[in-house]
């Protein structure tokens, strides 16, 4: 094209991509005979939510779990590559996953609170890391986390009340409140509003929007719509690939790989 | 591209493609029989083509209805969502040009009196010609998201703008030369610039013709002829 058509403009940066909180690189992971994720490579900025999406099957999820080593879990998975938390491996034999897991904390697709008081959900994560010297130190990181959780003013009259009592919406932000109590870095969300109706998910999408102030937020969705309006950035994963990551914005407008404009339209076969 | 999985999405996003083709040929037809109006004095025709503007806004209301409707349904994204975005700026501009041929046949409507030369006349019927060859090249590509047709309606516009502007000076002349003929050479310099805003808008329909397929704005700066803006007699005395 010639100069007089020229017309690139140039994108604002969305978020700080300089120095980014978690840095993949080459990871592959296996369960079995199966290969489910190939050389995947990607950095995750601190303070901005980056949203996964993709078919189902196509690793988003295999990849987020990688995050906080839930992956050692399932016999049969075997990770190579590597992945580092502000510089440091993760996969570092002398690393104490209970440490990293409270680093990186998790939500996931179906809220699943203790079977205990909703106080007992937020505080046992504390009290077994060690947290809060006393009652009133833990009295106030429960009621700081269901408050950051946005969930204190609809249960403060009901903290002795189990967990499950509580809706599918409010379980999920008590869920959340359960990661924050510990004081993790990261949260990884898989597809964390999947079982909530638009509402909750709504409040759970503005709690986000709050929430990456402070950390770092990875989200695993199936609603596209949803990645558009909660994530700065995006990545699309297909078949174990790791296809286009970029701004979401430039994702959900002019994404460049034809696999990624399909699935985002509606295409794919 | 392969279909959507959801078929009665591509069914709605050619709908809309098919509303804005019919939209353009109606608008096509205002600028052909606007312009004859005004060269052969023919009232009918030009009461005619301004009866027949309502079907041109008609339809830009129908287009903007069904494209509000697919947004809401279908949350278009990428592509789609710039299918749908063009086809509301595209019907915009087609609404732009009727107005401008129904305001030439209003004209023709209230024009009294002898023109001052024929060549003023031939100078309209040929700058329309090259408007209604830029409509249906940017059209035509509208319809086939062919980028190159739609880069040269966007270069192509300079013509137009030249002959206006000699029009233009030709007009004043004649004014200047014979006050009486200044009602009528008035009414002949609005309906030279009412061409010339067509050709602007074909220009554009090949702007958003580039962003549906690019995804990205053409912001360089477009070649320009008009410089009507300038063009004076020296005062006598």
């Amino acid at each position: 094209m010639d100069a007089l058509v020229q017309t690139s403009r140039p994108q604002q940066p969305v978020v700080d991509m300089s120095k980014p909180k978690v840095t993949a690189r080459d990871v592959n992971v296996y369960y079995g005979e199966k290969h489910a994720l190939k050389n995947v490579s990607i950095d995750i900025p601190e303070n901005a939510v980056t949203a996964f999406i993709g078919p189902s099957g196509c690793g988003k999820s295999t990849f987020l779990r990688c995050i906080n080593r839930m992956n050692d879990t399932i016999a049969t998975a075997r990770v190579t590559g590597k992945i580092e938390i502000d510089g440091n491996d993760i996969y570092d034999r002398s690393l104490d996953v209970v440490q990293l897991r409270a680093r990186v904390g998790m939500v996931f697709q179906k809220p699943n609170p203790f079977p205990k008081s909703v106080y007992e959900n937020v505080a046992y994560g504390p009290r077994i890391h060690g947290l809060g010297r006393n009652k009133a130190d833990l009295d106030e990181i429960v009621i700081t986390s269901l408050k950051r959780a946005g969930l204190f003013e609809e249960v403060k009259d009901r903290l002795q009340d189990s967990g499950t009592s509580l809706s599918g919406g409010q379980q999920q932000r008590l869920c959340i409140a359960r990661a924050i109590a510990v004081g993790p870095e990261v949260i990884l969300m898989d597809e964390p509003c999947s079982a909530l109706d638009p509402i909750a998910t709504a409040k759970i999408e503005e709690l986000m929007d709050e929430l990456r102030e402070n950390f770092t937020i990875v989200i695993v969705t199936h609603s596209m719509q949803q990645a558009a309006r909660v994530s700065q950035r995006t990545a699309f994963f297909h078949l174990g690939n790791l296809v286009e990551q970029g701004t979401t914005e430039k994702i959900f407008t002019t994404p460049e790989d034809r696999r990624t404009q399909d699935y985002i339209t509606g295409r794919f076969g | 591209m392969p279909d959507h999985i959801a078929k009665a999405f591509d069914a709605d996003l050619e709908e809309l493609t098919r509303m804005v083709a019919e939209m353009g040929g109606l608008a096509e037809r205002a600028i052909a029989d606007s312009v004859d109006a005004l060269a052969s004095r023919d009232t009918g025709l030009a009461s005619t083509v301004i009866q027949r503007d309502e079907a041109i806004d008609d339809l830009q209301r129908d287009i903007e209805e069904k494209a509000i409707l697919t947004i809401a349904r279908r949350q278009p994204m990428a592509i789609d969502l710039r299918e749908v975005i063009g086809a509301l700026r595209v019907c915009n501009d087609l609404e732009r040009i009727g107005d401008l041929a129904k305001n030439i046949a209003k004209r023709v409507v209230d024009i009294t009196g002898d023109l001052p030369s024929p060549t003023i006349i031939r100078g309209l019927e040929h700058m329309s010609e090259l408007v209604l060859a830029q409509l249906k090249q940017v059209l035509d590509s509208y319809a086939t998201r062919n980028l190159s047709n739609a880069l040269a309606v966007w270069k192509g516009d300079e013509e137009i703008d030249s002959l206006c502007t000699s029009l233009f000076r030709e007009l004043l002349t004649y004014m200047a030369e014979d006050p009486s003929s200044i009602s009528l050479c008035i009414h002949l310099m609005f309906s030279a610039k009412n061409i010339e805003r067509m050709g602007d808008h074909a220009t554009n329909i090949a702007e958003t013709v580039h962003y549906m397929v690019e995804g990205r704005p053409l912001t360089a700066e477009r070649p320009k002829g008009d410089t009507t803006t300038f063009a004076t007699v020296p005062a006598r005395g």
